[in-house]
């Protein structure tokens, strides 16, 4: 994005206040658009003839750094790019690296279904919603063209994620074109020997493309700038990923320039999506643990590091859970709140008799405990204090979580009222203030577990209290 | 090329109601040439229609000759253009060469050397010197990291709870400190190593500061590399804890942790720099916090090469986004300048280990997927969580699993460009059986 203020933004807009957006005025309107939380189009006025100019430039001046694409169709379908900064603290990245799990078309019939099924069925409950995978990578080890559009086939009779189709054989991948251009996949790979054909390919089923230019940076710049000049924009980089060695960190080094280059220089010909695949380590370690293992490495540095997409092998769930909590993590707006309300919650249908937990107003904690509790059917009260959004065991290290704001939470909330046992459960990383807090309040302390996972064990034991 | 006369071209345009050329009067049979192609035509297309673009295009180049105001006809209506015919595919790439500069910073980062060898005054075999970036960490087009980032692998001086995956590794030496910091260091290749003196806390032993220092002794008795005294985290008891243990290893540089803004931190400041020891700055994911607090360090007498910040560690899936933001923006103001910022990072890594996903033997959630085995989960939490903060400016990590410890230093020396590994003919990946 070329402009950094609201002032700025506002000189284009028409300046009429006229609410339609949903901000009360244009200059609130523009603040959300520098932030990118709303979208020009909003703006009914700015469409009108009249505007049309100011329209066109702001459109150009707002779009982001990074060219933004979208892989597949649907409720599924992957926007990839769209970045505007190198830090996440600048703003904030747009689009999750999409994670993409690979299947080949020598496979077994019964173990393609299965494993197509494994990976767009994954999920992970994670503060407040599942995670899921992003796509599936059908690699031709065959060669042979009909093996791989049966393939193709199978994979799209399985599932409706977006999906990568990969071979350096232009005959093969109209194979699988033919079958599943209409899903709008990802074509791997136009290189520096069949980039004509792969264009003319791209061009006639209107896909996106992948550009393969490994380790020269000439080469994919090169690619990237002819395939512009042919009218095909909708371009992901992939400067080879090698996996161990100088080879690897110079793989590094390329992506830092790569996304410099786009994002600080603003070079457009080269301001599109990066990909990686990690999927490499499994050509240099022949132990499959140490492979998923190196392959997670490999994930955390180009999730980090500018990967839009990557292309992976291992499926074993604890890589997964690992691999995907990153993504998500890294990701993340910054500016989303890290504080929940503090006071007292009820969860299901509490009674007088239910209990009463406490924990902190740190926005993964409180949701961490609430769907613990709310997933257990578990009808009880949450004491949530405000610990200034730091989550229990660091907030009893620093001051922040103690009795006496326990105390001030339960009196404001009138909890006295709401049960008769008087008894708080707390986390079990606090029990050594339970004496302290016993006395301070009145209230009889149950020390719960250190995790709340582990709650409904817990209450079998120790609920109602003695 | 072809041409056409003038009175068929107003025919054509009366037809589309373009009335203003009515006004304009020509004499006589003027032949226009209409070339094929070329030319902004798009607005004109969709004024009168794509078949009579071409026409209208050399009619209004003839209008203008004659001093037409065309602009009338030309203004662009309000509807988006069509997409302009199809290029060609090109025979030949188009040669492009790739540039870009590196960023370059004002600020080094402070080189700060743990561990104080017989020629130092202290009886350390190795030291340990962290700090020094110029860049980013493994940015090394702008500036390759001077140095490595060392691992410190903890020891307690008491046997703790400890997730599976890490205790079966420390079994055998939890009853001895000075065994316990030997086998991190000679079997799992540990630069430095951590004692944290928990048990001192009045609400687990409340160990007489006196008697902790005797653990702090023998742990430099069995280990020859620089180490870290950690206290319990009382804020009351440490002060008193920390400055028994500086006193008993006089002279060997090691770093204290640590000194936060909720203690007494001036003692612990002074019986570091009394002692010759190095200083944990410890704040709370605060870099507000972290400036004040190393500014009393400096009024202190603290020296800055004498200094080591712990902006908090956060695990993968805990925090870590803030962790990662923190670390990653701080070392970005230090590097631009911001003095109050520009010391080496230590991380405590071993906080991994607090996400259940690390240690539970399966999701407390029906809904989810399996989570897989907690032996393979628990030592890529803790590699993941370092590698992740290494990446964003951490240079001297607390860790725990042996292998997950050299894990991280084996990726962490490779981005750095210190690891040679054979060549891999990574075009083959498409076609891999595997």
């Amino acid at each position: 994005m070329k402009l950094s203020s609201p002032l700025e933004v506002y000189d284009y807009l028409p300046k009429t206040n006229c609410g339609e957006c949903g901000e009360t005025t244009c200059m609130a309107f523009a603040a959300k658009l520098i932030e990118r939380q709303e979208k020009l189009e909003a703006c009914k006025p700015i469409l009108e003839d009249k505007f049309r100019k100011k329209y066109e430039e702001l459109s150009a001046l707002l779009a982001p750094e990074i060219r933004e694409i979208v892989i597949g169709t649907g409720e599924r379908a992957k926007k990839i790019g769209g970045e505007d900064v190198m830090h996440r603290h600048q703003l904030t990245f747009f689009n999750e690296t999409a994670l993409i799990y690979d299947v080949w078309d020598t496979m077994d019939e019964a173990d393609l279904v299965a494993r197509v099924k494994a990976i767009a069925g994954w999920q992970k409950f994670y503060v407040g919603e599942f995670l899921k995978l992003h796509g599936i990578a059908v690699r031709s080890t065959s060669g042979d063209p009909s093996k791989f559009a049966a393939c193709v086939k199978k994979v799209l009779e399985n599932t409706d994620l977006p999906l990568v189709l990969c071979s350096f054989d232009p005959k093969v991948l109209e194979a699988g074109l033919e079958v599943a251009a209409d899903k709008n996949p990802l074509v791997y790979a136009a290189n520096k020997d069949n980039w004509k054909e792969v264009a003319e390919l791209v061009r006639k089923y209107e896909v996106p493309v992948a550009l393969y230019a490994p380790a020269d940076l000439d080469l994919l710049k090169s690619m990237a700038v002819t395939f512009s000049e042919m009218g095909i924009n909708d371009l992901v980089l992939d400067p080879g990923t090698y996996p161990a060695g100088k080879e690897l960190e110079e793989t590094l080094q390329r992506f830092l320039k790569i996304r410099r280059a786009g994002i600080v220089e603003g070079q457009k010909e080269i301001a599109y999506p990066l990909m990686s695949v990690p999927l490499t380590t499994w050509m240099v370690y022949d132990d499959p643990i140490e492979a998923t293992y190196w392959e997670t490495v490999l994930a955390t540095v180009f999730t980090i590091r500018y990967a839009d997409l990557m292309i992976l092998h291992s499926i074993e769930p604890y890589a997964l859970m690992i691999q995907r909590t990153l993504v998500d993590n890294i990701y993340v707006d910054p500016r989303r709140p890290v504080q929940v309300e503090p006071g007292v919650r009820e969860i299901g249908n509490p009674t007088e008799d239910s209990p009463v937990f406490v924990t902190t107003n740190f926005a993964l904690t409180y949701y961490t405990v609430e769907s613990d509790l709310s997933s257990n059917n578990i009808d009880c009260y949450i004491v949530v204090v405000n610990t200034e959004g730091i989550g229990v065991e660091a907030a009893l290290a620093g001051g922040q979580l103690t009795s006496a704001k326990i105390k001030e939470t339960i009196e404001d909330a009138k909890l006295e009222e709401k049960v008769k046992h008087k008894t708080l459960i707390i986390p079990g990383l606090t029990a050594r203030i339970s004496g302290e807090l016993e006395d301070l309040t009145g209230w009889k302390v149950l020390v719960g577990p250190v995790d709340s996972g582990r709650i409904p064990g817990f209450l079998d034991e120790k609920w109602p209290p003695k | 090329m072809s041409t056409i006369k003038f009175e068929d071209l107003v025919k054509i345009l009366e037809k589309y109601e373009i009335a203003e050329l009515e006004n304009v009067v020509i004499e006589g049979d003027v032949e226009i040439e209409v070339p094929q192609g070329g030319g902004d035509t798009t607005a004109l297309q969709i004024a009168i229609g794509q078949g009579a673009a071409q026409l209208g295009l050399s009619l209004m180049q003839f209008a203008q000759m004659l001093g037409y105001p065309v602009g009338a006809i030309m203004q662009p209506p309000g509807v988006t253009p069509p997409a302009p015919a199809e290029a060609k595919v090109l025979d030949k790439l188009i040669e492009a060469k790739f540039s870009v500069e590196p960023e370059t910073y004002p600020t080094a980062i402070e080189e700060v050397t743990l561990g104080a060898t017989r020629a130092d005054g202290g009886t350390r075999e190795t030291t340990v010197t962290l700090g020094g970036e110029r860049a980013l960490p493994f940015f090394n087009y702008a500036a390759k990291m001077p140095n490595p980032i060392a691992i410190a692998i903890d020891c307690f001086d008491m046997p703790i709870g400890l997730a599976k995956a890490v205790k079966v590794h420390y079994e055998d030496v939890m009853e001895s400190p000075g065994e316990w910091a030997k086998k991190n260091v000679e079997k799992f290749g540990a630069d430095m190593v951590t004692i944290h003196l928990i048990s001192t806390d009045p609400l687990i032993k409340d160990t007489p500061a006196k008697e902790a220092a005797k653990v702090v002794e023998e742990v430099l008795q069995a280990v020859k590399v620089p180490i870290i005294i950690g206290g319990s985290g009382n804020p009351d008891k440490d002060p008193e804890v920390l400055e028994a243990a500086a006193e008993v290893a006089e002279g060997e540089r090691c770093l204290i942790a640590s000194a936060n803004l909720n203690m007494d931190w001036e003692r612990i400041a002074k019986a570091a720099m009394d002692h010759g020891h190095v200083i944990l700055s410890w704040t709370q994911l605060d870099i507000n916090n972290q400036k004040t607090l190393n500014r009393y360090l400096f009024k202190a007498g603290v020296k800055r090469e004498d200094i080591v910040i712990d902006p908090t560690t956060a695990a993968l899936g805990y925090g870590i986004d803030y962790a990662f933001t923190n670390i990653e923006r701080m070392r970005i103001m230090a590097l631009k300048g911001d003095t109050d910022l520009n010391f080496p990072i230590s991380c405590g890594i071993t906080n991994a280990w607090g996400a259940r996903e690390a240690w539970m033997k399966e999701s407390p959630l029906k809904e989810d997927s399996d989570w897989g085995p907690r032996e393979y989960r628990g030592p890529l939490f803790e590699i993941v969580t370092g590698l992740t903060l290494g990446i964003a400016g951490g240079d001297l990590f607390m860790m725990m699993h042996p292998g997950a410890a050299a894990t991280v230093k084996e990726i962490t020396k490779t981005l750095a460009g210190a690891v040679e590994s054979k060549p891999v003919p990574v075009d083959d990946w498409v076609t891999l059986e595997v």
